[in-house]
């Protein structure tokens, strides 16, 4: 019998080859493939996150990275390249001009990173008086804007202010009073502005009798009148108004219909137009009809 | 026999279950050598292009992908002597197969030679009363054979339906479906020491590998070696091993009997180191160099060196003719064939229609060993070598490698087993839902 227990190997004792228990339990877990793609992948992955981790725990570190993540942003943000040293606006009259300036930035030269081309444009717009705007970086680091301002057609008074109004109905601006836009023709009452072209019409249709014509009113949110001098007032009605305008100036044309003593024209309804004299006259024309009548008696 | 065929079954299942991760081990541990090979399994017949052919015993299901052999330390006679080393030297060719193979093992399959094979033949009958056979009949008419008292020292290894008979007709190869009133089963059944199943067990477990099959050594050597005629007209397989042989009888392609003679090549070199005064790893050497079993002339001239291990090499220059060391070889050689004539004759081997007998084995290599054979046991004798099976290496394509190859043939597909068919039903745990279900249906 030999010896049971294994005190060391002895030079002539064979060699054993076998594999130590635990060595062989690696050597099988090494050959399991979920495993050994876990060390392949996983063993890397923990050392990079820790490296990572214990370098990140330090503040100083943490701002050093950010400041030289800044530095570095400003740098390529900073070239000249990029850099918008001016400029310009167009197609904005003087007052325009002065509240566009003051929406763009102040101080040249600024990165075109800085700037919010989309939030400028926005804020331009927003402006009463400006209907359009481009707003883009030129060639040569110029900041181009290029402003169409709204065209004004009508005034318009609200109360005792008068707006600028243009065709769709916007309001552009104020006017401090009627003289400073005699061009333009006046509008009044409610729901006037939200019917602009009609009115432009009417206007254009005036012909012979612009002149006379002060104002348009809208009446009841529904017709037009329109007030000439001499306290006249033509009633049009809701529909066809220009037609019956027209048909106003052809009598006026004919007969001199408004240069006579009439206080309102009213052709709301068209097969029966009718007119309100002034008392006097009215006085006078019932006269007149006592005396024809009764001489004819 | 309660015990085995539990755990007999529990290893099926094992077994199916690496099948279906497709990488099986399986070990041969014998007396001298421990020889591990790494199977795969990617499905039937994928491993050989389309050339009419099939295979013959089911070996391209599979590749070998791993083989390693390591020097059997703490075995004899086929047995686990001792544990410790034993386990030690399993370690190293699984660990080995597994490197080359380059894939992790947990299923194993192994064979063992010694362990007392002692053969039984039982019958069994049961009354069917007319109707058809159905697989529970089968196992019914399987636990019906009267099972002798082998002794409570020993285990069931294995227990495989040889023979169908239904009436008068016999030899049926499937008699389920058919009509009849008396079915008769032979089942042949190979016992071995507990206490030897026990110790391997034990050794695979502690290598942290499940068992997922056992064979007798001697039956997968036959399976390996054995050409398909010689399998199906009778013929035996002598497994000449280094610590025992191993001999089953095949017939109809089924084991009908095996037996093991515990000696081997290792008692031929004992002999030599003995009778030439020499160390048994010189006689060893010897013996695979110059060994052989018929001397002739010329091998009184041929001197063999034996000394040298004494330190004094001067003097110690010892020769010995090679016609002296077959005239120790041959003794012993004899002695174990007429061993081996003296089992197949108590087994009735002279019956079978065919009487083939197959020297296979690391002992088969002795130069001359077919021609004493055929003195002894008969004419019919050849020297097998097992199939050849995809990827297996150069090194583990002898004759001493059949068990390993057998077994690989025998995890790819195992012939049935008493344990492969269904319970019967009286043996199924009392209120068993199964033999709810089972009642259920026999009677609606």
């Amino acid at each position: 019998m030999r010896s049971l227990i294994r005190r060391r190997a002895t030079a002539d004792m064979p060699h054993d080859p076998a594999p130590s228990k635990w060595g062989y339990r690696y050597q099988r877990l090494m050959l399991t493939p979920g495993f050994r793609a876990a060390v392949r992948i996983g063993v890397p992955i923990l050392l990079i996150a820790v490296i990572a981790g214990s370098w990140f725990a330090k503040p100083e570190n943490r701002t050093m990275l950010d400041t030289r993540i800044a530095e570095t942003i400003r740098g390529f943000q900073e070239r000249p390249q990029f850099m918008v040293q001016s400029m310009t606006v167009t197609g904005a009259d003087d007052g325009l001009m002065a509240a566009v300036v003051n929406l763009l930035p102040q101080e040249y030269p600024v990165s075109s990173f800085a700037l919010d081309l989309l939030a400028i444009r926005a804020e331009i717009e927003a402006l009463d008086a400006v209907r359009s705007a481009s707003v883009r970086v030129g060639p040569g680091g110029a900041l181009q804007v290029d402003v169409t301002p709204r065209v004004p057609v009508a005034l318009w008074r609200d109360g005792p202010v008068l707006h600028l109004i243009d065709t769709e109905g916007v309001q552009s601006g104020t006017v401090i009073s009627r003289g400073d836009r005699p061009d333009l023709p006046l509008i009044a009452g409610d729901g006037a502005e939200q019917h602009i072209q009609e009115a432009l019409a009417l206007y254009a249709g005036a012909g012979p009798l612009r002149d006379r014509v002060r104002g348009l009113v809208r009446m009841g949110e529904r017709r037009w009148d329109i007030v000439l001098d001499r306290d006249q007032r033509i009633l049009l009605p809701g529909d066809g108004a220009v037609a019956a305008f027209d048909r106003v100036i052809v009598l006026n044309l004919a007969q001199d219909m408004l240069e006579r003593d009439v206080s309102i024209v009213d052709m709301r309804n068209a097969e029966r137009p009718t007119l309100r004299m002034n008392e006097d006259a009215a006085a006078a024309l019932r006269r007149v009809n006592t005396t024809t009548t009764g001489a004819g008696n | 026999m309660g015990d085995l065929y539990d755990s007999q079954r529990a290893m099926r299942q094992m077994r199916k279950a690496a099948m279906q991760r497709g990488v099986v081990a399986v070990l041969d541990v014998g007396t001298s050598k421990i020889a591990c090979l790494v199977l795969r399994f990617d499905g039937p017949e994928r491993f050989r292009s389309v050339d009419g052919v099939g295979s013959m015993a089911g070996q391209s299901q599979f590749r070998v992908i791993g083989a390693a052999t390591t020097r059997s330390r703490g075995v004899r006679y086929g047995e686990v002597d001792a544990m410790q080393e034993t386990e030690r030297a399993i370690r190293t060719a699984v660990q080995a197969a597994q490197k080359m193979a380059n894939v992790r093992v947990d299923h194993v399959i192994a064979c063992l030679s010694g362990a007392r094979p002692r053969s039984y033949g039982l019958a069994g009958e049961l009354d069917v009363s007319g109707g058809t056979v159905t697989e529970q009949d089968i196992s019914q008419v399987m636990a019906n054979c009267d099972v002798p008292d082998y002794g409570s020292d020993r285990e069931v290894l294995h227990a495989q339906p040889v023979n169908f008979a239904l009436d008068n007709r016999s030899g049926l190869a499937d008699p389920r479906g058919q009509m009849g009133n008396r079915l008769t089963t032979d089942m042949h059944m190979l016992t071995v020491d507990a206490a030897a199943i026990q110790n391997i067990f034990y050794c695979i477990k502690r290598c942290d590998l499940e068992l997922a099959g056992l064979a007798s050594s001697a039956y997968v050597s036959g399976m390996s070696t054995l050409v398909e005629d010689e399998q199906e007209l009778g013929a035996a397989c002598v497994d000449l091993g280094g610590g025992s042989t191993g001999i089953s009888v095949f017939m109809k392609k089924h084991m009908i009997y095996a037996d093991s003679v515990r000696m081997g090549g290792d008692h031929v070199t004992s002999d030599i180191s003995m009778g030439l005064q020499i160390p048994a790893a010189t006689a060893e050497r010897i013996k695979t160099f110059y060994g052989g079993v018929v001397a002739t002339g010329m091998d009184d001239r041929e001197m063999i060196e034996i000394g040298g291990d004494t330190g004094d090499w001067e003097r110690d220059r010892r020769t010995v003719s090679r016609a002296e060391l077959i005239g120790i070889m041959r003794p012993r050689v004899e002695e174990i064939l007429e061993e081996v004539r003296l089992r197949l004759d108590a087994a009735g081997f002279e019956h079978l229609p065919s009487q083939q007998i197959v020297l296979t084995g690391g002992g088969s290599q002795i130069p001359g060993l077919d021609g004493l054979a055929s003195k002894i046991l008969g004419q019919q004798v050849r020297l097998g070598r097992p199939l050849r099976v995809q990827g297996l290496p150069q090194a583990a394509i002898g004759p001493a490698f059949s068990g390993a190859v057998g077994l690989s043939l025998f995890a790819a597909n195992p012939q049935d087993e008493w344990w492969d068919f269904e319970i019967p039903a009286d043996r199924y745990p009392a209120r068993s839902l199964k033999r709810a279900v089972k009642w259920f249906r026999d009677n609606w």
